[in-house]
């Protein structure tokens, strides 16, 4: 996963006040089903947003009404304070990447990218400056007369990334654009794609379903399902304090064990064998509370709450543990740092720091 | 023999051609006996000679190619075949090619429907749909022409029986079908997302035709038109239909030949001539196609 740096300049949580792209209630119902349901978003000018949840959550439907070939049921699009809706996907100045990358076989890949700017009247000598720029961008000058068809994915995903990006586009769309590659190159277009986009600073937004991609990539994700919005926040955020449950459960895996409330001198607490979770004041009052906690946030201990490991699996970086619980089925991730790990069938204590651990009531969806 | 045919099982002293030539033997006979062996004979018995008190004598002659040759009446036939097949090719790609576009962009259950309507033609037989054309402009008893003149808008039929004009629209009717198939088997493969990003980087409804969708259907458009010029220029039952005997291409030139002159010779070169010429532009044609295409769609 790509280091991160920083994250400052960026308006973080909260919606930047004069948001550069603002999607405002937007829509899409078909006569059977919402797609996308009351959609509110701002994007900042040079921001890298996600937006990020399982095949039919609206997002690429919201991707389609940003970029003009749906329309909107309601809502509004606005681009620095004009509205998109009534204009003309060829006059909105969006650069889309699509997932099959939809390059023109019958070009060779300078052209593929020129076509832009021949739409543009961009004079010849600069079209062809700007076309040897954007291909050397993306590290294909090498291969500028080469039709698609004898491209590898990779290849034809950077042609189809410096197309967008040579009519210098407000806003930059990305629809799976790497769902379509083998996992290491995967890897490797995300760093560069990050790299690529931090350099030149435009506005990006990315529709993926591969939690992965939207935490290597995003400056914020939007998680979404069933239309809706679940959560909007940065990465770390999002992954650590999930709103809902969906999000704590889209985003890795996750614990939820039944814990018991227990009024100590420390006020209420969930217990948890012997791990005690502090509980906020409203939950104080409930019997038991669900509680959740991440596999790599777990850790064995001489005490805590007991656990039988079933089974245990090597993934090379990491172990991955799976035990039996008094409270429930227990994922156990331990970084492989040499030391010896117990093994099937042991008993064992699991652990963890009560900053870890989210409670919610046992009923009922929200947090 | 290759090293999988080693591998194959084979029974103990077959020769390892063997099998492939008994397996390929029935096809083998049937390509044989009933092209090769009738289109050899029409060759041979194009060299004869023919006179009506005698018939076909045994010896060879050239006589009837330089007849083909020398006499400009069957330069003219050619020409004529040609020139019809020309037309149609051109009309069908200009009525098909846009024909099948606006199909395949259209709607679930308008789609099938159009589809059907326009292939539909192909399963009534080519005479019926020509005896149509007949029945509608045939002379002053044609329901049109009749319908025209009664209300007084025409004087004269519109001259469309024995007219090359009438056996292109005829044969325009007959071979439109065959354009949109080839053209709808090129447009299952396009990527419609390519028009989006055509538009998306500013290009206009009619720039994404011409210069996204149009060139990627071309090999479509140049296989269709070469499917419809062969089958035009050999066509038959329209032209003789709509042509008769005033107004002759090769096909219906070769038949009068064969069963009412009964100078068989003289219709064997004809016959021969026509398929070598349209073998030879459709090959050539082809040969062109390809080379132009094979480094763009490999």
């Amino acid at each position: 996963m790509l280091a991160r740096s920083s994250t400052s300049g960026i308006a973080p949580m909260t919606d930047p006040a004069p948001a550069f792209l603002a999607l405002d209630g937007l829509s899409k119902r078909y006569a059977d089903h919402v797609a996308v349901d009351a959609l509110t978003l701002g994007v900042a000018q040079g921001e890298f947003i996600s937006l990020l949840g399982p095949s039919g959550c609206g997002k690429t439907t919201t991707l389609q009404m940003i970029a003009g070939f749906t329309e909107p049921s309601g809502g509004a699009i606005r681009l620095e304070g004009r509205d998109l809706v009534a204009v003309k996907p060829a006059r909105r100045g969006l650069g889309i990447v699509f997932q099959s990358y939809a390059l023109f076989p019958h070009m060779t890949a300078a052209e593929n990218v020129a076509f832009g700017l021949e739409m543009q009247r961009v004079p010849k000598a600069e079209r062809a400056r700007r076309v040897t720029d954007a291909l050397a961008l993306v590290g294909l000058s090498a291969l500028a007369e080469r039709y698609p068809r004898r491209m590898s994915g990779g290849q034809q995903q950077r042609v189809a990334l410096a197309r967008a990006l040579v009519i210098q586009p407000r806003i930059l769309l990305l629809d799976e654009p790497l769902s379509n590659l083998d996992a290491k190159l995967r890897e490797e277009m995300q760093i560069e794609l990050r790299q690529i986009q931090r350099r030149i600073g435009t506005t990006t937004i990315l529709v993926t379903h591969d939690q992965h991609e939207a935490m290597a990539l995003s400056d914020r994700i939007v998680v979404m399902n069933a239309g809706k919005v679940e959560q909007i926040g940065r990465p770390q955020d999002v992954y650590e304090r999930p709103a809902t449950p969906f999000v704590a459960s889209f985003l890795g895996k996750t614990n939820v064990f039944e814990a018991l409330v227990e009024r100590g001198a420390d006020g209420a607490a969930a217990v948890l064998g012997t791990v005690r979770c502090p509980c906020p004041p409203h939950l104080a009052g409930a019997g038991h509370v669900l509680l959740t906690v991440r596999p790599e946030k777990i850790a064995f201990a001489d005490e805590g709450l007991a656990c039988r490991i079933v089974s245990r699996v090597f993934q090379g970086t990491y172990w991955l543990f799976i035990g039996e619980t008094p409270a429930g089925v227990a994922t156990i991730v331990c970084q492989n740092d040499g030391a010896a790990q117990p093994g099937e069938g042991e008993s064992v204590h699991l652990t963890w720091r009560a900053d870890d651990a989210a409670l919610r009531p046992l009923s009922g969806a929200g947090a | 023999m290759s090293a999988l045919a080693d591998t194959a099982p084979r029974r103990a002293g077959m020769p390892g051609w063997l099998a492939p030539a008994l397996m390929l033997l029935p096809a083998m006979l049937l390509v044989v006996g009933v092209v090769l062996v009738p289109l050899a004979l029409t060759a041979l018995l194009s060299f004869h000679s023919f006179s009506s008190s005698t018939g076909i004598s045994a010896g060879y002659a050239l006589e009837n190619w330089a007849e083909i040759a020398g006499d400009p009446y069957y330069a003219e036939m050619f020409l004529r075949t040609f020139r019809i097949a020309g037309v149609v090719t051109l009309a069908c790609c200009l009525i098909g090619a846009p024909e099948a576009y606006i199909i395949h962009r259209m709607r679930a259950p308008w789609k099938g429907i159009f589809l059907v309507v326009t292939l539909g033609p192909l399963l009534i037989s080519v005479v019926a749909r020509t005896l149509g054309w007949a029945l509608l402009f045939g002379g002053r008893n044609g329901v049109v022409n009749k319908a025209l003149m009664d209300l007084g808008i025409l004087s004269q039929p519109i001259p469309f029986m024995f007219t090359e004009g009438g056996v292109m629209v005829a044969l325009t009717h007959v071979m439109v079908p065959f354009m949109v198939l080839s053209v709808w088997a090129v447009l299952q493969r396009l990527d419609p997302r390519a028009e989006n990003a055509a538009a998306s980087l500013g290009a206009s409804q009619f720039t994404v035709l011409t210069r996204i969708v149009l060139p990627q259907v071309m090999p479509g458009i140049l296989s269709g038109a070469i499917i419809v010029f062969a089958l035009s220029a050999s066509a038959f039952a329209t032209p003789a239909i709509i042509g008769g005997r005033r107004l002759k291409v090769a096909a219906t030139l070769a038949y009068d030949e064969f069963l009412n002159t009964l100078n068989w010779p003289l219709g064997a070169a004809v016959a021969l001539l026509l398929l070598v010429a349209i073998a030879a532009i459709v090959i050539g044609c082809n040969a062109l196609v390809e080379r132009h295409y094979s480094k763009v769609f490999q």
